[in-house]
């Protein structure tokens, strides 16, 4: 999130599109229900289908599955014609007067720069056109053809109404009914709030889904204000953590990329990173990553990170190509990885094609599962009948299952998606053997470590050199390693305006990112959290909810990343001269001397408006792209693509219709559906009384929902004999689901390019194990392609036929 | 539930013994704003949790509906109904369960001495070890509320979580809705506070909307907000004008007399009753005999 759960009470207009909030996250939608209530906010929802969140909604329009691009696209559109944009905030604080190279284009689907071979482009021309200075060059009347602004419209001048409804299958009446709603919070009191969560990431252009908003929202001037933002809702309490820490195989903590094979020194390295302004007297903060990551290779290796073996970069791993879990699976599927550590997660009915998840698993030599419940990964061995058809006398593969604890049975902190680190507190002893986590990782490493000093081996020294300061070795403690997180200074330093006084004390806790420095006299293992643990304590355990400004802002409840600021980018809140766009309000202001206000600025807190440093200091350019440049592999602007599995040519260039760069693995795109097929569209999600594979474990919770179903419109039921209780098959070119009908008049047919379309929704939460009755599993159905930035898995829109087998039995 | 010290009793079933006057008690209500319910069903399973219930993992029938009906563990549930109102598709979703009524048809009909009691408050609670399982409550309740439990052959229903209310608790429901669609307090800020919600709703266009207490049972304890009042069946059966049965309201004239006359041989004849032939149901033939004794009266 770019904002709070709590500041969504702020908005005058809540789009929630991509997500179902009232169902996949109850307890923030009450801030929706707030924000209805007492500033009659209005909420619209569009979605595949009618969700719980459409029921509370002031206007639904359904769409088809992946064509969020299209009627968002549409969107754009409609606010230029209609001049709908808050003109000084984009021309000001977005990339939209800035030149782009005279080698850019956009033709029949593609951008310039496309090789089919590769699946790839060359994302040189997609790029800013510099002046004699170096800088970039701009149009501030926007009336240059080359502009962001001017390419955006010419790009987006396809998407009229009517191409809306052909792709989408919305009514023009209610998408143009939406365009007025949108279009009037860009008025500069008026904002939106955007929720969205897997509904859009989960697409094989799930980064353009989102991307596209986010332009929506800037064009608006909605970003960096109270009640508005670009708000993900992330589906685990402690998602948003993971990411911040860095679990990705192409990570490292606080958003630093690992180092890849053709970067071997760290000069190399840092060519790339820490950029230099693009526009003249930017911040570009970005330029501060030397001293976040030499803090980070402090907090690895400690003394052994030195200035001479530059800061122990050799010891961190390589990356030759990035491990994505498709990418990871699809080698253990060709046997090249033979053994797999499952920590926390459920694998075998997380990913997609669970008949090539199987025998992938099955080709393992070792799997080791970490988990407080008996997944169905750690059980994939095991004939569970038709729900897990496998004979295990076949599968060699040795399984150990390690019973871990559950959040309420160890101390910790839980990252929300509001970005606040919240201490919680053990609540009960751990049943059994189950272990902390840490302490089952502990005594691997400790293992390891003595067999490494042991016996050598061929690069023990990233190993034998880590850092593992912990009272008890074999159990860190969470607190000892959230101090570790924050960091501390290992020299003192002085002050060189009066040496006599020190800025650091050696030893004490850091109490900003500011203070990280890159000659090693400071450690830190996650830059952003720094702040998070300091000399006056676990800020992470405040418990003060006292709200100055009345924006929910609560600044001393728990710790908000980066540097306890609660809204991203509020510089944006003030206009140029630093005055609130909104007096009514306000978040942060110059009061003529420096910035100050309710939240933390995301600013210089000294630098004076009128030397126009922008408000997004992350970016060189200082301003927030419209136009992305080649930050992502698969266009500057967002574009309509089908998804690989889709019913219909693609309407605006038949000749490109999926995602044109996103990667799909040999044997993978032979197993795509065609839709004379597998006719119907079908879309996978969550229901509210369950938590992913987890809570089907409760009793109560499988009360609640205790059987498989499968969700389809009442045109498509009648068309196959089909009653609301019978159960059906649903099978995909991969596999199939033996499920209850639910007919509803929830899902409509849609008209899509005159073809009637149906789509057919398929909730995930049963498995083999559990108290509620066994399911197949989404996934036996979904296929193995991935988003082309990050390969999020195309979960979200796939084809389907749909046969009845027999009659309800109640 | 058991007799709550704290809670005064206002009326008891089969019961003249006077009740007690002295304390003052303030009226309680719920108030469930239909449009703010998220369906999310987090008030289910807080309401078996607390009441340390558990409701068996039954099937899909092809609803959202899970289990299909109260039952003797699961005492509210939520009701979904797809419907077109007035030209707009509309997902109902009603948390149903006891009304808490003013006037309990329950405790009317109830003959067991003290199994059914309301108090001072409003809160209509059954005293299951009272209770001899006839099942009169179930004919004489106006929403179809109580179950009789196949264990125990007793009567359950909600009890607005009486003993948590008790010692200044909301109801655990109340308590953990997200969205604050349930919200419990004294029945005059209840009604404030739907009258602010029916604002709202007007505002957007549901010129219908207000607030569920209906007069025929002497208001509810238990009320809803609704989009659209004027049509409450569109929501799961909600009953438009619900009264107590004149059966029930017969026997009560025809016998409280005979009772007056005869309690300590009743009580004793039901106590044989029970011990020799198991609890009590009312059977087709009672129906039958109760329609014949209305009509007789009428005539």
């Amino acid at each position: 999130m770019t904002n709070l759960w709590a500041d969504i009470k702020n908005t005058d207009l809540v789009v929630i599109m991509g997500g179902n909030a009232a169902e996949a996250h109850p307890c923030g939608f009450k801030w929706v229900t707030e924000a209805k209530h007492h500033r009659k906010a209005k909420l619209i929802v569009v979605d595949p289908r009618f969700t719980r969140s459409a029921a509370m909604s002031d206007l639904f329009v359904q769409i088809r599955p992946g064509t969020d691009i299209a009627f968002l696209g549409g969107v754009i559109k409609y606010l230029l014609d209609n001049d709908k944009i808050q003109k000084e905030y984009v021309l000001n604080y977005t990339n939209a007067a800035y030149i782009i190279r005279g080698d850019f284009k956009f033709e029949d689907g593609l951008f310039s720069g496309y090789d089919e071979a590769k699946r790839d482009y060359n994302r040189a021309s997609w790029d800013y056109e510099l002046g004699d200075d170096g800088f970039v060059k701009a149009d501030a009347t926007l009336q240059d053809p080359r502009c962001v602004y001017q390419l955006m419209k010419a790009h987006y001048a396809r998407y009229t109404p009517e191409m809306v409804e052909r792709i989408t299958g919305a009514p023009k009446d209610k998408f143009l009914e939406v365009c007025k709603l949108i279009a009037e919070t860009s008025a500069v009191d008026k904002v939106m709030t955007s929720m969205y969560a897997l509904g859009w990431t989960q697409h094989s252009k799930g980064s353009q889904n989102i991307r596209t908003m986010a332009m929506i929202q800037l064009l608006l001037g909605n970003i960096g204000l109270a009640g508005g933002g670009m708000n993900a809702l992330r589906g685990h309490s402690n998602i948003q953590g993971l990411t911040d820490i860095g679990l990705m195989s192409n990570l490292i903590p606080g958003y630093l990329t690992l180092a890849g094979d053709r970067e071997p020194d760290l000069a190399t390295y840092m060519k790339t990173r820490g950029f230099k302004p693009m526009r003249p007297g930017q911040m570009s903060y970005w330029q501060n990553y030397d001293k976040f990551f030499v803090s980070f290779q402090k907090a690895m290796w400690g003394d052994a990170a030195t200035k001479e073996n530059d800061w122990a970069y050799d010891w961190l791993p390589k990356v030759d190509v990035v491990y994505d879990v498709l990418r990871g699976w699809e080698l253990m599927y060709q046997g090249k990885m033979n053994g797999y550590v499952c920590q926390g997660f459920n694998p075998l009915l997380s990913f997609p094609n669970r008949r090539k998840l199987t025998a992938a698993m099955a080709k393992l030599k070792y799997l080791v599962v970490m988990d407080p419940l008996a997944t169905e990964t750690s059980e994939f061995w095991q004939n569970y009948g038709e729900h897990n058809d496998v004979d295990p006398a076949k599968i060699q593969t040795e399984v150990f299952r390690l019973p871990t604890t559950v959040f309420a049975e160890e101390n910790g902190s839980l990252v929300n998606s509001g970005r606040w680190l919240q201490w919680h507190f053990k609540g009960a002893e751990p049943p059994g053997e189950a272990l902390p986590d840490i302490d089952i990782m502990a005594r691997l490493f400790i293992k390891m470590r003595d067999l490494y000093r042991k016996e050598g081996g061929a690069f023990p020294d990233p190993f034998v050199n880590l850092t593992w300061n912990y009272e008890d070795p074999l159990a860190p403690q969470p607190e000892e390693l959230a101090r570790e997180l924050n960091g501390r200074a290992l020299a003192d330093v002085p002050d060189p305006k009066d040496p006599t006084k020190l800025i650091l004390r050696k030893g004490a806790q850091l109490s900003g990112f500011g203070e990280l420095r890159n000659d090693g006299t400071t450690m830190a293992g996650c830059w952003i959290y720094t702040g998070c643990w300091t000399e006056a304590g676990n800020q992470m355990a405040r418990r003060d909810n006292s709200d100055p400004g009345g924006l929910g802002l609560t600044p001393k409840w728990a710790w908000s990343w980066p540097a306890n600021r609660r809204i991203l980018y509020n510089r944006a809140s003030a206009d140029t001269q630093g005055k609130p766009w909104n007096p009514a309000k306000k978040q942060v202001w110059w009061n003529g001397e420096r910035w100050t206000g309710y939240d933390v600025p995301d600013y210089g807190v000294t630098m004076k408006p009128q030397d126009n440093v922008g408000p997004f200091i992350m970016n060189p350019e200082g301003s927030a792209r419209l136009f992305t440049r080649g930050m992502l592999r698969d266009g500057p602007f967002p574009e309509h693509y089908e998804p690989f599995e889709a019913p219909v040519a693609n309407a605006l260039h038949p000749k490109v219709g999926p995602n044109p760069v996103a990667r799909v693995f040999k044997g993978d795109m032979e197993v795509f559906g065609k839709p004379q097929d597998f006719p119907h569209v079908a879309t996978t999600y969550r229901l509210t009384e369950h938590f992913h594979f987890w809570t089907k474990h409760v009793q109560i919770n499988a009360a609640l929902q205790p059987q498989e179903f499968v969700e389809l419109g009442e045109e498509l039921a009648k068309e196959k004999g089909i009653a609301s209780g019978d159960t059906v098959e649903v099978r995909s070119n991969r596999g199939r689901v033996k499920a209850v009908a639910v007919v509803t008049k929830r899902i409509k047919a849609l008209t899509i390019d005159g073809k009637k379309i149906h789509t057919v929704g398929i909730p995930l939460h049963w498995g083999f194990t559990g108290a509620a009755r066994k399911g197949f599993g989404a996934n036996q159905l979904t296929p193995y392609v991935g988003d082309a930035n990050i390969e999020t898995p195309e979960f979200k829109a796939f084809l389907v036929d749909v046969k009845k087998l027999g009659q309800a039995t109640v | 539930m058991a007799n709550l010290q704290s809670l005064d009793i206002r009326r008891r079933s089969a019961t003249t013994t006077p009740s007690p006057s002295q304390r003052e008690a303030v009226q309680v209500a719920k108030l469930i704003d239909v449009s703010r319910c998220i369906g999310c069903k987090a008030c289910q399973s807080a309401c078996l949790e607390w009441n340390d219930l558990r409701e068996e993992v039954g099937i899909n029938v092809g609803v959202y509906d899970n289990p299909h009906d109260l039952t003797e563990n699961t005492w509210t549930l939520m009701r979904f109904t797809e419907i077109d109102v007035d030209g707009r598709f509309e997902w109902l979703i009603r948390k149903d369960g006891c009304m808490h009524c003013d006037d309990p048809g329950c405790l009317k009909a109830c003959p067991a001495p003290g199994a059914i009691v309301q108090y001072k408050n409003g809160i209509v609670d059954f005293v299951s070890e009272n209770c001899i399982g006839c099942g009169y409550c179930v004919k004489g309740c106006p929403f179809n509320i109580p179950r009789i439990s196949a264990k125990d052959q007793k009567a359950y229903k909600c009890t607005l979580c009486s003993d948590r209310v008790a010692v200044g608790q909301a109801p655990a429901c109340a308590k953990v809705c997200p969205t604050q669609a349930i919200s419990f307090g004294t029945k005059t800020d209840m009604i404030a506070w739907a009258d602010e919600r029916i604002a709202d709703l007007k505002e957007r266009g549901y010129k219908n909307a207000g607030l569920y207490n209906p007069a025929g049972v002497g208001g509810t304890h238990v009320m809803y907000v609704l989009k659209h009042l004027d049509k409450p069946q569109i929501y799961a059966g909600l009953p438009k004008d619900p009264k107590i049965s004149p059966l029930v309201e017969l026997w009560k004239g025809v016998t409280k007399p005979i009772l007056l006359a005869g309690v300590a041989v009743a009580a004793l004849a039901g106590f044989f009753h029970y011990v020799t032939h198991g609890p009590n149901e009312v059977q087709d033939e009672d129906e039958a005999a109760a329609e014949k004794m209305r009509r007789d009266k009428a005539a």
